[in-house]
Formats: structure tokens, sequence, C-alpha cells
């Protein structure tokens, strides 16, 4: 029983880091510049198929992560500065049915490029197999390596917003614009860069998911709304709230997946419609959580300090 | 593209070949071809329909003599979207032979329509228990099998491989109960785990550690497609290949997917009702046509695709191409006068097949390729538990 | 003319298209119009119903999709007893009564509706967005969940709803079937946006202090609203399931709350029949690009960014130009 436990923590754990790089790019865009960008799954896709396909083709991963980043991250910069840039100043519903679009596009255009069959990518050769960190518990080389890359990815980033320049403004810009505004900063070129930023983290997400699931159109979809969901709760335009959130939201998941159809085959006897079950209600328990931090803190959890 | 193209010219070549006295006011005899062909599925569907598409082309646009007009759609492995398209092909398009369906769900919501209406329905792959039993219809045909009996193939061969502590899993749709159901009915040892998982599902993280807890000594899964890719090679990463063995059907190890996960399907048993190297002539001709055409190794879906475009096509030669009046349909097809790439085959009282089944292995060949190598015959002229339930 | 003379006459113009479509269909050999009229009336009733929180309520409901699924699920669920026999909890029997289960969908969304409002509307702006697309999610895998009713794979309603001796599997009576609910849905709809409640409603979008501050709860009122919209996607639901005569958790999904969105803003938030344009429009383009072209999506994503950005007040809003011009 702890070893399910444990090896069900570590995979909570590896989900928890990759809704983090999701969710510290749809924070800050969502902090700094106001914009619900329902397209962040998009940049995410996009950079899983573009490192996917270079790895088929060079079959080398050190052509293929940058591939993946260049990729996700252009295609950031440039959906900020031709279609987000137009959208700051207008409602939380135009920005919805607008990235709405851009979803339907990015899934077209990628699907037109690259055909309608998923993609699988082989595990990079160096990290393919298990080991027993546990005693008792060998564990995805690979799986673990998400977890250290997420980890590693979250120290720099909070390197970079607390002790760097452009830190600073993206503090300052989440909590109050005009300040930055005031401080005679380009905001322009600061609002594509961190747009940019959000692109790369989430490309890189997408460029780490690739080999484990499979790379395919809607996978963006998939792992949107759980990011919304991190966001949530960890409080929007906190970093500090994604990663704490992400984590959470990544540890409740898998943790409801994996206890809950133990639970309910001691209420119901068919097993098909317990896991059934099961596999619903522990669906639900995440979209719970955040429907009650928004009732009862409506700021997050780990709301930015001001 | 290619569909197109062959379609004019299988037009073409039946406008030559007829007679001027042959020349009936009659337009081809359009069939009603949904099948799945995007998402992890998706090569399923392709596999279907180039085989369907082979077998006509054999036959210079033509099915038992009789001019043939597949009309294919992607039904995207959606029950709606299948049953959206079969209610426009029925109502505005006035088809009534349907064939192609991938997937348990999908037949569940198109197939009562398609009967519904008067149409008739040909199962190249899907055969849902309910179809086999209680709701068994005068006008649903099944080819390739009923779900259970593929998966009790895999319950006989666990236990003759000497196995007693079995973990279970499949997906939770009407074909992934079959599965499990069939692999109990003939597993002799215990079930130590089961656990049904998502149609949609890409990780399987939770399910190896819970294999792992129950620590088995065999798993049985039945996940086909792109989602026997994902679980084979998650299964793998969790260090769990080459300590616990696996025991499939064959839909959890075609061809694509041992050629996807590579090593990590090597030493697999599966259970088959039709391999590449069955040895009878009409299996041979079959698999060198459609690598001849297709440049790929035909699965097992093209093969059951095959010889149902073959019953298909032995029921219209006897009935001129009438699909209307569906009791001479059914009359010539339960004859099943073809001959099956799989050996002998029969339809029982539930119209659904009576055949034989196989072990097989996947096995590293003489040039160092993986193949699957067909072993010892496991059930001999097997029909399924729901026959008697059938009430036609 | 005036103004709403010219109102009348196209009213009375769309209302003599929209009977003759079965005429029309024939006329043009094409069976497969009437079908796609009957989407259309079924998505501008559930749009129109999301217009009075969107458009002039100014809440975005980010999960009406969920008030659909539910209606649709109502009378499925209740046809399944029906079928089996089997009284729902052992007490509420089956039906297959068009004037059974519509009733009872537009109850139980409005009930559903009153408990997701209440909680919802006290949260505002991304808030709200947030809370109600969890809302609607977590009743999306409600019905994932509930293996009894097909869970993802669907529930098949054999028939569709009994009226009367109407041979409803007829797709023109069943289309002037849903074309009375959706004349009675729109006239009472009209009332409830002219009356004073519709004239509070827009006063709270635009500035809800002030209404407050006169004495006025706009909570009530917001609510109220709510549920008369939920009520209204339930009725869609309950329809478009006897329509499809098919149900399943895609129909609660959050990208058919973004469709709903859509038909509202590409016809004309806060306008009356924007709705119903919207949902023509988006249903024929869906139909006939997919027709032409497989890629429909790569047309379709582009036109809908750039309506966003450069065409404020969708269609209804280019007729009413229009209109002006001619006067």
């Amino acid at each position: 029983m702890t070893v399910f436990v444990l090896e069900q923590l570590l995979n909570g754990l590896q989900l928890g880091v990759t809704l983090f790089l999701l969710a510290a790019g749809l924070t800050l865009i969502f902090g700094i510049m106001g914009i619900i960008n329902l397209a962040h799954g998009s940049l995410y896709m996009i950079g899983a198929y573009a490192a996917a396909l270079v790895a088929r083709e060079t079959g080398s991963w050190l052509l293929a992560v940058p591939a993946g980043l260049l990729a996700a991250g252009a295609a950031g910069m440039l959906i900020e500065m031709v279609i987000m840039r137009r959208l700051y100043d207008r409602d939380h519903l135009d920005q919805v049915l607008a990235t709405y679009g851009l979803i339907l596009f990015c899934n077209e255009l990628v699907t037109l490029l690259v055909g309608r069959q998923p993609m699988f990518v082989g595990i990079p050769p160096g990290l393919a197999g298990a080991i027993e960190l546990i005693p008792g518990v060998p564990y995805s080389i690979y799986r673990l390596s998400i977890i250290g890359f997420g980890l590693a990815l979250a120290v720099g980033l909070y390197l970079l917003i607390q002790k760097t320049r452009l830190g600073m403004l993206i503090r300052a810009g989440a909590t109050n614009r005009d300040t930055v505004r005031a401080l005679g900063v380009d905001i322009r070129l600061l609002y594509t860069l961190v747009f940019g930023l959000g692109a790369l983290l989430a490309g890189f997400a997408g460029i780490m998911m690739g080999p484990l699931l499979s790379v395919q159109v809607g996978m963006g979809e998939q792992i949107l709304i759980m990011t919304f969901v991190v966001v949530v709760v960890g409080g929007v335009g906190s970093i500090r709230g994604a990663f704490f959130g992400a984590i959470i939201v990544g540890i409740v998941d898998t943790m409801l997946r994996g206890f809950m159809p133990g639970w309910m085959r001691g209420i119901i006897s068919d097993t098909a419609q317990a896991d059934a079950l099961s596999a619903g209600l522990s669906s639900m328990g995440v979209y719970l959580l955040m429907a009650l931090v928004l009732l009862f803190r409506p700021q997050g959890l780990f709301p930015a300090r001001t | 593209m290619k569909r197109r193209d062959f379609l004019v010219g299988s037009a073409v070549g039946a406008a030559a070949l007829a007679a001027p006295s042959l020349v009936r006011a009659q337009a081809p005899l359009r069939m009603g071809l949904i099948t799945t062909l995007t998402g992890p599925g998706g090569y399923l569907g392709a596999d279907i329909r180039d085989a369907m598409l082979l077998a006509i082309e054999q036959g210079n646009g033509r099915l038992g003599g009789i001019a043939v007009q597949p009309v294919v759609e992607d039904d995207a492995l959606r029950p709606g979207q299948g049953k959206t398209i079969a209610e426009r092909m029925l109502r505005t398009d006035g088809i009534r032979l349907f064939t192609g369906i991938v997937f348990s769900n999908v037949l569940g919501a198109v197939a009562p329509d398609v009967l519904d209406g008067g149409g008739i329905y040909v199962s190249p792959n899907a055969g849902p228990s309910n179809f086999a039993g209680r709701e068994c219809h005068r006008n649903f045909f099944a080819v390739a099998w009923q779900n259970d009996a593929l998966h009790e193939s895999a319950g006989r061969s666990a236990t003759e491989l000497g196995y007693n502590r079995a973990f279970i899993l499949s997906p939770n749709y009407q074909a992934g109960q079959d599965a499990l159901n069939g692999f109990k009915r003939m597993f002799r040892g215990t079930i130590v785990g089961e656990q049904f998982t998502r149609l949609d599902q890409t990780d399987y993280a939770a399910e190896m550690a819970a294999i792992r807890a129950a620590n088995p000594d065999v798993v049985f899964q039945f996940h086909p497609g792109g989602l026997g890719i994902a679980f084979i090679r998650q299964y793998q990463q969790a260090g769990l290949l080459g300590r616990i063995p696996m025991v499939v059907a064959a839909p959890s190890m075609d061809h694509t997917i041992m050629n996807s996960v590579g090593d990590a399907a090597l030493g697999v048993n599966l259970t088959t009702h039709w391999n590449v190297d069955f040895e009878n002539p009409g299996s041979q001709a079959f698999v060198a046509a459609f690598r001849a055409k297709y440049n790929r190794t035909p699965t097992f879906y093209a093969g059951q695709a095959w010889d149902t475009a073959l019953a298909i096509g032995a029921a219209l030669r006897q009935t001129n191409g009438n699909v209307t009046d569906t009791n001479a349909f059914r009359t010539a097809m339960l004859r099943a006068d073809f001959q099956s790439i799989r050996g002998p085959f029969r339809f029982g009282p539930n119209q659904f097949p009576v055949q034989d089944w196989w072990s097989a292995q996947v096995v590293r060949n003489a040039a160092g390729q993986l193949e699957i190598k067909t072993g010892r015959k496991i059930l001999e002229n097997h029909s399924d538990s729901y026959a008697a339930s059938c009430r036609i | 003319m005036t103004r709403q003379n010219v109102s009348i006459v196209l009213i009375v113009v769309l209302g003599a298209l929209l009977l003759a479509v079965p005429a029309l269909a024939a006329a043009l050999g094409n069976p497969a119009l009437v079908g796609l009229a009957t989407r259309v009336l079924i998505y501008a009733i559930a749009a129109a119903s999301l217009n009075l929180v969107l458009g002039y309520g100014g809440m975005v409901s980010f999960g009406h999709a969920a008030f659909l699924g539910v209606g649709g699920y109502v009378v499925g669920i209740l046809f399944h007893h029906f079928r089996f026999s089997e009284p729902l909890f052992g007490v509420i029997a089956g039906s297959d009564q068009l004037l059974v289960v519509l009733p009872a969908a537009v109850l139980i969304t409005g009930i559903l509706a009153a408990g997701i409002g209440a909680l919802a509307l006290r949260t505002s702006g991304v808030q709200f967005i947030m809370i109600t697309l969890a809302f609607a999610q977590m009743l999306y895998f409600f019905f994932i969940a509930l293996k009894t009713y097909g869970g993802d794979d669907g529930l098949v309603i054999r028939r569709r709803s009994a009226l009367f001796d109407l041979d409803m599997r007829d797709d023109r009576t069943f289309f002037y079937v849903v074309l009375g609910f959706a004349v009675t849905f729109f006239a009472i709809y009209a009332t409830v946006i002219r009356s004073r409640f519709g004239l509070l409603l827009g006063a709270i979008r635009q500035n809800e202090s002030r209404v407050a501050a006169v004495g006025i709860a706009p909570y009530r009122y917001k609510l109220a609203a709510f549920v008369i919209s939920g009520m209204g996607a339930g009725l869609a639901g309950a329809l478009l399931a006897n329509y499809q005569r098919f149900v399943s958790p895609d129909m609660l999904h959050w990208t058919k709350s973004g469709e709903l969105m859509m038909m509202v803003i590409l016809g004309g938030a806060g306008t009356l029949f924007g709705p119903l344009f919207g949902a023509a429009a988006l249903i024929s383009l869906e139909t006939y690009l997919t027709q032409w072209t497989e890629r429909w999506m790569l047309i379709l994503g582009p036109v809908l960014i750039l309506i966003v950005l450069f065409m404020r007040g969708g269609i209804a809003g280019l007729i009413d130009q229009l209109l002006r011009r001619l006067k």
C-alpha cells in the first residue's frame, strides 16, 4: 500500500510540474495583460509537434528540444503581435471568443500540415527505463526527469522574477499596470516578451509530454482547462500561486484517480459501473476545488503579493 | 485524393466493360462505409477502408459482379457523429447497405438507426455482446467476431501457459466490458485486479502503480490502436516489462502496435483468428495484393474487412444486387459462400462467426525483424456465449 | 416606413420563410434542408437564452452547454425508463410524451440554474466565467460517470417523443413542432426583454452600483435572468435530444458552451433576433463549408477572430445599419 501511495505521489508531482509550466505563462498573461488566453494549450501542442517532427526526422533530441522551444516561442510572439495586442482593452468575452477562434485555426493548421494520425515519438535514449529511487518502487526515469526539469525551471523562473530587472517589471506589471507605464518602459515590448516567455514554457511542457503520451491534435485542450483550474486555485497573476496550485491540483487529481476506484467498489459491486463512476467523480474533484476556492477565497490560495 | 482517382477509374472501367445491351439505367449500388479515420484509432479504420477498396478494385468496381460505390465517412470515434452520418446516408442518400465501423460504442449508436430504417449492417470489426444476444437482428451480420470470443481465447491461452494470478484492464465501453468478461470466462486462475480505463485516456501512470501493487503473474489488457501503443510503452517505462508477462488478444498487438513499440513487444503472447502468416492461398493472395498496393503489412482489421467485402459480394451475387429485399439478402448472406482468409468460416444462429482461434507470439525472425508468429490452435469452431439468448 | 413597421415586415418575411422551409426543400430537391432548419431553430433557442444573461445582463457564462445537455439527458433518461418500464428511483415513471418530458426538462434545468446561479453570482468578471465553467465541467464528468445512461458512449433514444398522434419520425412534422416551440419561446422572450425586468437587467449591466443605490438588489434580478436562461437552454436541449435521438456528454462539453457564445456574438449580443441569425450563420457555415472543404475550421477560426476584432454588433448590427441606410 505505501508503495502504491509513493508511486502515486510521484505521478501527482509529475502532473503538477507539467501543469505548472503551462500555468506559469497563463497566470502571467492573465495577471499582467488581463487576457484570458484559451489558445495557451495550442502553444503546448505546437511545441510538442515541432519537437516530435524534428525527433522523427533527425533522430536527435538535441535538435528536437530547441526546435520545439523555437516553434512555441515564435508562435506565441507572433500571436501576441497580430491578435492579442488588439484584445488588451477588450472585455473578457471578446478575448474568450477570439482565442477560441485561434484554437480552431491552430488545430486545423496542424492537421493540414501533419495529418490526423497521432505521432508516437520514442523516449530520448538516455532517459528510457526505470530506476529504483525508492526501494521496491522502480519509477520511470523519464517521468523523474520531467519532475527534475520542471522544478529546475520553477527555480529559474523564481530567480528571473525576483532578481532581474525584467522580473521587477513583470512583478510591477502584474500588480499595477500604470506604474510600469509611468516608468517609461516600452510596455508593448514587455508584453510581447512576457507572452513569448509563457509560450516557451508551454512549449517545453508539450515537448516533454510528447514521448509520454501521444502527440495529437486536441492535446492542448485536454490540459488547458485544468491549467485554468491551477491559475484560479493558485491566484491570478501569482507565479508562486501557479506553482503551489499546480502541485496541489496534480496530486489531488492523481490521488483521486488512484483511490476512488477502490472506494467505489466498496459501494457498487459492478466493476464497470464503479470504475465509470470513479473516473467521473475523480475528474470532478479539481473543478469542485476550483468552485470552492472561487466562492470562499476568490483571490486564490496564494495571491500575488502587492 | 487516391480514393477519388480510384472511383473515377473504376467508373470508366465499368462503363467500358458494359456492353450496350447490358447498360441498364442502374447506378452502382452505394454502400455506406462509416469508420474511424482520425485519432488514436485512425489506422484501424484506414486499414478497413483500404482492404475494402482493394476488394472492390480487384473486382473492377464490383463486388460479386455488382457495381458498388463505397461512400466513406469518418466517425472520429464519436458515437454521435457516426449516428449523424448514418442518418444522412439513410434518409438523404437512400443508402441501405452499411459497413465499416471499428468501435463498439459507435456501432451502438449507429446500428439501431440503420436497422430501424430498414437497412442492413455487416460488421467488419465490432461485435458487441448485446447485438449477439438479446438485441440480435435479422439484418445485422458480424463477419469479424463476437467481442467476448476474442478474449475468451486469450483467457484460455493464459490458462494453458500456466498463469494463475491475472491483472486485467480495458477501456470502459461495451467492447472493453466484453473483453474482460470474455477473458474471465475462460481463465481458470484468479483475478487479482480489474480496472477500467477511459477510451480517451493517454496517461496510464495510475494503472501501472496499481499493477505493481497487485503484483500479478500475468497482465491481460485490451487497448486497441493508439491506446495500445501508449499502454505498452508506459508499461515498459514503468519497469514492468520483463517482470510481468502480458497475454493479450489480437487488437492489443497488431502489426502497427508491434512496429511502434519495437522491442517492448518482443515475447508478448496473443491470440488471433487470422494472421499474415496463414498459409491458405486466399490469405496469401490478399497479403501480397495489400502489400503491393499500399506498401505496408495488413493488420487483421484489413483481413476482416477483406472477408467482409467477400461476404457482401457473395450475397450481392445471389440477390443480383438487390438490398431492399432483406429476406433474400439474409438467406444469401447466411450461406457464407466465400473463401475466408481465416479458413473455415460459417455464421452461427445469431449471425455471428463460428471460427477457430490461434495462439501467436511476437518473435524476432531470421532477418532480425519483429514478427507475429502463429502457434497452436486454441479453440476450434468456436462461436460465442450469447447465441443462445438470440431469438431471430 | 417607420422603424417599427420595418421590424414587423421583417418578422413576417422571416416567419413566411420558415413556414415554407419544407416546401422549399422539396422544390430544391434537398430534403436535408429541413433538418438543417430544425437545428438552426433549436440552437437559436439556446443561443437566445444565453443572450439574456450574456447580452442583456452582461454575465459571461462559459457553462451554458451544461443546461443544454441536462435538458437533453432529462429526455433521454425518461425515455430509457419508459422503454424498460423501470421507474426512476423506483417511483418516477419514464415517459415518451413530449408534453411530459419537455416541461420536466425545463423544470429540472431551472432548478439546476437556480443552484448554480445562486453560487456563481456571488462572483463577477473573470471569476464568474471560471466558476460557470467549473460547474459545467463537473456536470460533464457527472454524465460520463453515469454508466447506466451510457457514460461517455451516450444514450440512444430509439424513438422521438410522441405529441398527440403526429408522426414525429417525419422530419417535416418535427420541424413544424420545433417551429411552434421556437415561436412561442421568442414571443415570451420578447415580452421578458421589454418588461420592467428586462429594462432593469440592462441597467444592472450598465451600472450595477447605481441600481443598487436606488434600493433594488441586483443579485435577485440577475439570478432570475440566469434561471430563465437556464430553462431556455434546457428546452433547447430537450428538443435537440429529440431531433438527434441521442444524448451524450459531448452536449455539455466546454467547446459547446463556446459555440453557443459564438452564435450570440456572431448574431449580435443583446438583440432579439441576433442569436437566431448567429445560429443560422454558424450552422449553415458548418454544414456547407464541410461539404466544400474538410478544412473548414481553418476558415471559421480566423473569421471568428475578425468578427470579434472588427465587427461589433454582429449580423443584427449589420442589418440595423442597412435598415438605417434604407431610410
